[in-house]
């Protein structure tokens, strides 16, 4: 249930992401979710895709640094503490989250969060045993 | 062991009559059978005659790069092609490369300073040498191949590159001199360390690096890692190759092989000597080589040279360390900043970096801005601010203890700067000073 998450390093100069997303479009890739991080002259872009490899290939193709992270991606009640309750999970079992972010859909009255963790195997077990619902990249 | 002592610890005087002899049949040489060469004594109204001392050289002209390129490929030859035996080649500013030719005494020639600079570095002919610099039109591989097979050591031409290869040679051939250049033996050294492997599961006593700028911090890492003694070797493909010069046990500078090339150390602007210990370009007559003599042949090299007697006993001319070149050098906030630093760097982190880079200068508020653009090698995976930051700070760090300065670090993705057909474009600088 790991999520294959492609992440591309960014020159933080004008027009770099507009070049990125519309060389995504072109080739039809539709983006699930998207996170970036950023300081004052890089970025790192943070996707999920369909289809990770090919996107990968896409972006190699055009001399982009482009490469697959396994990412978790955990459903929230939309309630407040919905978030804390899987942080505090987490936390108990001494699990470090490296980032967080949303996806771009989601159902009603629920959320969606992706996570990065250090062992997303050991993450989806714990997570699994608590009831917490996870999700498949063709779900998002 | 000193290979050559009659030559190598000769008295002063004794090595000034040889030179001087030399001199005087070289120009001849030159005069006869270098048409360009002696188009320009010529038009500088100096005949062969006029060489009568040491001191004469001043009268003759210089040959330049530029020579090479107008007199491609083999106008600088000086005899019949019929007697050339081996050709080299580097690359040229141009696009064009600069072609050597060698006749077989050349080589003779050739194999005797190879084999004295390996030597200077414990070579003997139990020696296994290990040669890792590449084969082929580049001078490093065959130049110290002839030398370690004149000497009567066991070659193993490994060639450049084929890493795990070379550290299953080194163990398995107990292998004990390894020549390449210093940032291979650091790439070497560092998969040697990945393999689980310590100094002393290998056999190394002596290295003899050269072909790139590096430094003493280098010297010491290499010295450390791999467990041998480092050597430094000096030379240039117009010249000869390598083994102009080598530095001894005492790390005291480079002897050159006085009998073969005579140097002079000149203020690049005004073309003057100046004196011994002071920096300046080194420029070389080659007294003993007869396919394509090169008389006062400008290298462009700032180094300094000495002529005290070294502890080691050799009475050979030394001259320092190279610190770079004249026509690239930058003066940033008053440090002098060569790119071929910055390379040597960039060429430590081969995963990660490639050779792609461009040096920004610039001013603001009266202070000089320094600035590398340099592009991320292939294959990386970056998923993290911390990995990219740890990796700009790891090259800041090499280039602080190289230049002096420090640098603004931009990573770019491959492919972002632009490309040239020629000699790349290394350095934009705006200021306008």
């Amino acid at each position: 249930m790991f999520i294959k998450q492609v992440s591309v390093f960014l020159e933080n100069t004008k027009g770099r992401l507009a070049e990125i997303t519309r060389l995504l479009a072109d080739n039809n890739v539709d983006l699930k979710a998207m996170s970036i991080a950023e300081t004052a002259d890089f970025g790192i872009l943070r996707v999920i895709v369909e289809d990770p490899e090919n996107a990968v290939a896409i972006l190699k193709g055009k001399g982009f640094i482009a490469s697959i992270t396994d990412v978790v991606a955990v459903e929230l009640n939309d309630r407040p503490g919905g978030f804390a309750d899987v942080l505090e999970i987490l936390a108990k079992e001494g699990i470090n989250v490296n980032y967080v972010y949303s996806t771009i859909h989601s159902k009603k009255d629920t959320a969606m969060i992706v996570l990065k963790v250090e062992e997303p195997g050991k993450v989806i077990d714990i997570l699994g045993a608590n009831g917490v619902k996870l999700y498949k990249a063709t779900e998002l | 062991m000193i290979w050559n002592e009659a030559i190598e610890c000769a008295d002063r005087s004794e090595i000034e009559k040889i030179q001087l002899e030399k001199l005087k049949k070289v120009v001849a040489h030159a005069y006869e059978n270098q048409m360009p060469y002696r188009k320009k004594m010529e038009a500088a109204g100096v005949k062969p005659e006029d060489i009568q001392t040491l001191a004469d050289i001043t009268k003759l002209p210089f040959v330049t790069k530029d020579d090479l390129a107008e007199n491609y490929p083999t106008g600088m030859w000086a005899v019949d092609k019929h007697d050339i035996v081996r050709v080299h080649a580097s690359s040229g500013t141009t696009g064009k490369p600069k072609i050597a030719g060698y006749t077989r005494n050349d080589l003779e020639m050739w194999g005797e300073c190879v084999a004295r600079c390996l030597a200077m570095a414990g070579a003997d002919q139990d020696s296994v040498v290990q040669v890792a610099y590449g084969y082929g039109l580049f001078t490093g591989g065959l130049g110290a191949h002839i030398g370690a097979e004149k000497m009567g050591c066991m070659v193993i031409p490994m060639s450049s590159g084929n890493t795990q290869k070379q550290l299953m040679f080194m163990q398995d051939m107990k292998t004990n001199i390894l020549c390449c250049t210093p940032s291979y033996a650091l790439t070497l050294a560092e998969a040697a360390e990945h393999a689980g492997l310590k100094p002393e599961n290998l056999h190394l006593t002596g290295g003899v690096f050269g072909a790139e700028p590096w430094t003493e911090g280098m010297r010491w890492e290499i010295e450390k890692r791999l467990g041998l003694k480092a050597h430094d070797i000096y030379g240039l493909s117009e010249i000869m190759g390598p083994g102009v010069s080598a530095s001894c046990d005492e790390n005291a500078g480079m002897h050159i092989q006085d009998d073969y090339f005579y140097v002079e150390v000149l203020d690049p602007d005004t073309l003057e000597p100046v004196p011994d210990g002071e920096k300046g370009e080194l420029v070389i007559t080659t007294i003993g080589k007869e396919g394509m003599p090169m008389i006062r042949y400008r290298t462009r090299d700032i180094c300094y040279i000495t002529h005290e007697p070294c502890a080691c006993g050799r009475t050979t001319t030394r001259m320092s360390r190279v610190f770079g070149r004249t026509d690239d050098m930058l003066i940033i906030r008053g440090v002098n900043v060569f790119p071929s630093q910055v390379e040597t760097v960039i060429a430590r982190f081969e995963n990660k970096l490639t050779m792609n880079y461009k040096l920004y200068v610039g001013r603001e508020d009266n202070k000089d801005t320094f600035e590398l653009a340099v592009e991320l090698a292939d294959g990386l995976a970056i998923d993290d601010i911390k990995y990219v930051e740890a990796l700009k700070a790891d090259i800041d760090r090499e280039l602080r203890s190289i230049l002096g300065i420090g640098c603004k670090i931009r990573l770019l993705n491959p492919g972002t700067l632009p490309r040239s057909e020629g000699k790349a474009k290394r350095v934009e600088d705006t200021r306008n000073l």
